[in-house]
């Protein structure tokens, strides 16, 4: 090896503790960088074979009855490729141990040939036989909730009727990979369940023989997606069609779709800040070596060492401290991906994972990790290469103290010696202390970016739970009713109050831009289930007009005063071209709202309602339960403590494993900056504090001098870091925000709080532990080192 | 201008050579006007108070720093103005330094300092012998802080010779010694002169020393004051501190 390299080496033996603490602030980044992007990938691969294995379908449409004969209509359009009708409806269960009724999709099996589309796969057990009506396939986690093993039973309730149903197996499905009971906000595999029924039964529980009233298919390659949905809608649209709508629309695929999007968000938004960091401690690590080394720097150049072999020279110290990041941070990806591949994996169900190998993630963490620490270190090399080398072999001019202003302000202070010293120091070093100061700011940016989404969440779940939504229970009906199906309600046991809503599909309409949607109808003195903004708390509806979420709007291209057509997709079927009166912030928001009286006046209607909130004794609860199973009207039923229960177990989880990750990443960056500045500061002054101690100052009060500087550094960078967090925090918005999802920033005093005690403390421990070594300094030699 | 022969076999030559220094709005003279020859295989002492530019003329000798006015030869090539490029790879050739404080690499053994310089010189002996000649063959492994004043010198004489330098250009190499381990430095210094024919200048302050040399130059306020030659050259080990 040759002597130079040698020198690095050793060199870099002597800093490995600051070297580690920037290499490390440089794996968070390639970390998240190669777990966001490889999890990303993987899951979208996984995705991608999944739907062609199980050849899930393009376009998807609904009807109220539709002939089978229509089927050869549909496949004969201009670019669809496969055709599937099928029946489907929800329909209430009564699962033995299971006191609450549960919700199903009850799909049918195509009769002969079995499924060409959306094929379920089968997990355990068998296919129904086509001849036994009784025989259902249920889905896996559903039976796995609750212990429904092949050949057990369980009654569903079709349209009234009671029906004795036989598992014969477990299956998965690429059509319902994320699946949510309607009107849920997350997949409860307890309270909702898929049912693949023989067609023939589904048929006859329906009334639909010789009728189906769900399509899906495919289309050829090159297909023109919209014109094949227009020509499905024209088809569908004398037999009720709600909408066709390609994959974008499928519920299971949208939320994958955002899911996905959030982390391609994730691996975009955050690094950019740890290499940022990492750089500059590389600057400022290097350049106190290249100070330090200034005599060595004239040496090689005396000798004939070249500019460009000496920064080589340093530049290499520089690549291996980023070679040490990117190892470690490919490593931690690495495992930080297996872990959200498992977790997404299981999540999801996948019934395989791909595990994708990307070497273009490799490359680019690389190229980005060492090109910010070869810039972090350009600065500090450029300063090197301009040292004439005649004058290198001399000691560097002590620094100068000039009495500017600032000193004058310090000296009206009156401050104690010891505290005189500190102050000094930052005024002495800015460039250094300005580093300290955004490393540990950025630190506390980080935590607050991470930790306001407990902010946002709660936000979120009081505005649907706390304030939105405060029945106990709602009860979805079968059909629209007059609104004396209230008092009917009210009958029911252990109801104390009722109050009616109504909701249908529909689809809102802007010149070419479309969504499809569900128009809530709400009626006046609602108090149970209320329209509530995010911001401004319960929204009274306008005696006028539709009030939309901020998302929609956007995706609709409009504001309060434009006018959009409102197809409805079911019974009444009308369409209506209502004014958009107001637009609400909400983050889980996907439906347009709108008074009962303009509705229903717009229809031309006597008022009806199709939903039913209660707020139920507690106790009686089990009685309506029972109730309801024997109560054909009823569709479904949401109990509300268990859809927030659910939610905020689904949604805590993976806030606390985020929190804990990105706490770890903060605390890191803290220690890596304030580690490297006291470890600076200490070397640089060791004879200063080694006087002082020869002076009789007690450990305390030299160690006060070092640690003091850092804590004052580390507060003053509280408030910065508030700021920066602020800003981090709408970035995150920005990244993870999907047509979905839309986070609200408001940021807690308690986030701001938590975020600066937990980075205030980590520099503390930081600078202790370099506090530590001053107890180390041997005074003779310290005073010695400085001829 | 001197005899035609002498300049012939001159190794480095400078004419009309200054130097000013500006800091801020000081300007300071450190040479004014100095032509100076050295010859092949020539032992020369350079004599002067403190301040008086010897440092400078060395420097500039040496292709460390460049001269306000006046040209600089090395054998028959300019270097005057020449680039960075030049200068270095003329360095990197043709000179050894020896400095006061020894400028060795702490990190690097006194082996590993000397392989310093072998690795990028054309025909340079092995890091061995340079340490050998240089007296310090029991000590390669070494690190600098593990060795004495002298001998840290003697790893920085061996680091010069290694290369096999047509010029050895020392800057008080004992100035901060005491006198048993500067003569010991002296000793190898001449040796070098003598089994290699290197041509050197050796700074000092100690007048004494100049009894080791063929020729003797005094410098004083950044000019050439005493130029002669010195009849009676002695061993180091006869100088007295
Ligand atoms: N880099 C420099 N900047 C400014 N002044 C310098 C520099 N180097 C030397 N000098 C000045 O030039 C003069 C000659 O210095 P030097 O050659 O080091 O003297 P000597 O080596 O004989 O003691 C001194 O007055 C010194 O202060
Ligand atoms: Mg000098």
């Amino acid at each position: 090896m040759r002597a130079l390299d040698r020198k690095l080496l050793r060199d870099l033996r002597l800093i490995w503790a600051q070297a580690l603490a920037i290499a490390l602030v440089l794996a968070c980044g390639i970390m998240l960088m190669v777990a966001a992007q490889g999890t990303q990938r993987s899951l979208e691969q996984t995705r991608a074979a999944y739907y062609e294995r199980f050849r899930f379908a393009d376009v998807f449409a609904q009807a109220t009855r539709a002939p089978r004969a229509l089927l050869p209509e549909i496949a004969a359009i201009d670019g669809v490729a496969l055709a599937e009708g099928r029946i489907a409806f929800h329909a209430v269960l009564d699962i033995a141990g299971m006191e609450e009724p549960a919700t199903a999709r009850v799909v049918s099996l195509p009769a002969e040939g079995g499924a060409i589309l959306n094929l379920p796969l089968l997990r355990t057990g068998r296919m129904p036989d086509p001849v036994r009506p009784e025989e259902v396939l249920i889905n896996e986690p559903f039976g796995e909730a609750h212990d429904l093993v092949p050949g057990s039973s369980f009654r569903g309730i079709f349209d009234g009727q009671l029906r004795e149903l036989t598992v014969t197996g477990w299956a998965l499905s690429p059509e319902f990979i994320y699946t949510m009971a309607p009107g849920t906000f997350m997949p409860d595999d307890r309270r909702f369940g898929l049912i693949w029924m023989n067609e023939a039964a589904a048929a006859s529980a329906k009334g639909m023989d010789g009728a189906m009233n769900d399509v899906a298919l495919t289309l050829t390659r090159g297909a023109d997606e919209r014109a094949v949905i227009d020509a499905l809608d024209r088809l569908l649209d004398p037999y009720g069609g709600t909408g066709a709508f390609g994959r974008d629309r499928q519920e299971s695929h949208a939320f994958l779709d955002s899911e996905l999007e959030q982390l391609a968000g994730l691996a975009l938004f955050m690094p950019p800040v740890f290499l940022i960091v990492a750089a500059f401690l590389v600057n400022m690590v290097l350049g106190r070596l290249i100070g330090i080394e200034r005599p060595q720097i004239g040496l090689m150049r005396a000798v004939g060492y070249t500019r460009a072999e000496v920064a080589v020279h340093y530049l290499k110290l520089a690549a291996l401290i980023g070679v040490m990041g990117l190892v470690l941070g490919w490593g931690a990806g690495w495992w930080l991906r297996n872990g959200m591949l498992a977790l997404y994996g299981d999540f999801f169900r996948f019934p395989f994972v791909l595990r994708d190998f990307n070497i273009a993630a490799v490359v680019i963490s690389a190229v980005l990790g060492l090109a910010a620490v070869l810039l972090g270190a350009m600065r500090a090399v450029l300063a090197a290469l301009r040292l004439p080398p005649a004058e290198a072999m001399s000691p560097p001019a002590p620094p100068v103290f000039t009495r500017g202003w600032l000193d004058r302000l310090i000296y009206g202070l009156r401050l104690r010696q010891t505290s005189m010293m500190i102050l000094r120091s930052i005024l002495r070093w800015p460039a250094r202390a300005a580093i300290t100061l955004f490393g540990v700011s950025a630190s506390i940016a980080v935590l607050v970016a991470s930790y306001f989404f407990f902010d946002a969440m709660e936000v979120m779940t009081d505005s649907v739970f706390g304030q939105g939504n405060r029945q106990q229970v709602t009860l979805t009906l079968n059909q629209a009713q007059t609104l004396s199906v209230l008092d009917d309600a009210l009958a029911l046991p252990g109801v104390r109050k009722v109050e009616g809503a109504y909701a249908v599909p529909v689809r809102l309409v802007n010149g070419h831009r479309d969504r499809l949607s569900a128009l809530q109808g709400h009626f006046a003195g609602a108090e149970l289930s209320r329209l509530m903004d995010d911001e401004r708390g319960a929204v009274a509806l306008p005696a006028e007009g539709l009030v939309l979420p901020a998302l929609l709007a956007r995706a609709l291209d409009v504001g309060p005063g434009d006018r959009l057509r409102v197809e409805l997709l079911a019974a009444p079927r009308e369409v209506l071209d209502l004014p958009v009166a107001a637009v609400i912030h909400q983050s889980l928001g996907q439906e347009a709202h709108i008074g009962a009286p303009a509705l229903f006046s717009a229809l031309r209607l006597a008022p009806q309602v199709n939903q039913i909130h209660l707020l139920v004794d507690t106790d009686a609860m089990s009685a309506l339960h029972a109730q309801i199973k024997r109560t054909p009207a009823v569709a479904s039923l949401t109990d509300w403590s268990e859809v927030r229960r659910q939610f905020d177990e689904s949604l805590g989880e993976n806030l606390l494993t985020m929190v804990a990750i990105y706490t770890v990443i903060g605390v890191l960056i803290a220690i890596g900056v304030v580690y490297n500045a006291a470890r600076i500061q200490l070397a640089e002054r060791s004879h200063e504090l080694a006087s002082l101690r020869v002076m009789g100052f007690t450990r305390g009060e030299v160690g006060f001098v070092l640690v003091g500087e850092m804590m004052l550094l580390s507060l003053l960078a509280v408030p910065i870091g508030w700021f920066l967090g602020g800003w981090f925090a709408a970035g995150m918005i920005e990244a993870v925000s999907t047509d979905v999802v839309q986070i609200p920033l408001l940021i807690s005093r308690r986030t701001y709080a938590a975020a600066a005690a937990v980075v205030v403390l980590a520099s503390l421990v930081a600078a202790l532990m370099v506090r530590r070594r001053l107890d180390r300094v041997e005074l003779a030699t310290a005073l010695k080192a400085r001829q | 201008m001197r005899d035609e022969s002498i300049t012939r076999s001159a190794v480095l030559r400078v004419e009309g050579v200054t130097r000013v220094f500006r800091t801020g709005t000081v300007e300071v003279h450190a040479l004014r006007g100095v032509d100076l020859a050295l010859h092949e295989g020539e032992m020369m002492v350079l004599l002067g108070a403190s301040g008086s530019g010897k440092s400078t003329l060395l420097n500039i000798l040496g292709g460390l720093d460049q001269p306000t006015q006046g040209r600089v030869f090395f054998r028959d090539q300019d270097l005057t103005r020449v680039s960075d490029t030049r200068l270095t790879a003329f360095r990197r050739d043709h000179v050894g330094f020896v400095f006061q404080f020894y400028n060795l690499v702490p990190s690097l053994t006194a082996r590993e300092n000397v392989a310093l310089v072998t690795e990028i010189a054309k025909n340079p002996m092995s890091p061995e012998e340079a340490l050998e000649r240089a007296g310090l063959a029991h000590r390669m492994d070494h690190f600098p802080a593990e060795l004495s004043g002298g001998e840290q010198q003697r790893v920085a004489i061996a680091r010069a010779i290694a290369k096999r330098p047509e010029l050895l250009l020392c800057d008080e190499p004992t100035g901060a010694l005491d006198s048993k381990t500067g003569i010991k430095v002296l000793e190898a210094l001449d040796e070098v002169n003598r089994d290699l024919g290197t041509a050197t200048i050796l700074i000092t302050h100690n007048a004494d020393i100049q009894r080791i040399a063929e020729r003797v130059v005094v410098l004083a306020d950044g000019k050439v004051v005493r130029d002669e030659p010195n009849p009676e050259r002695i061993a180091p080990s006869e100088v007295s501190w």
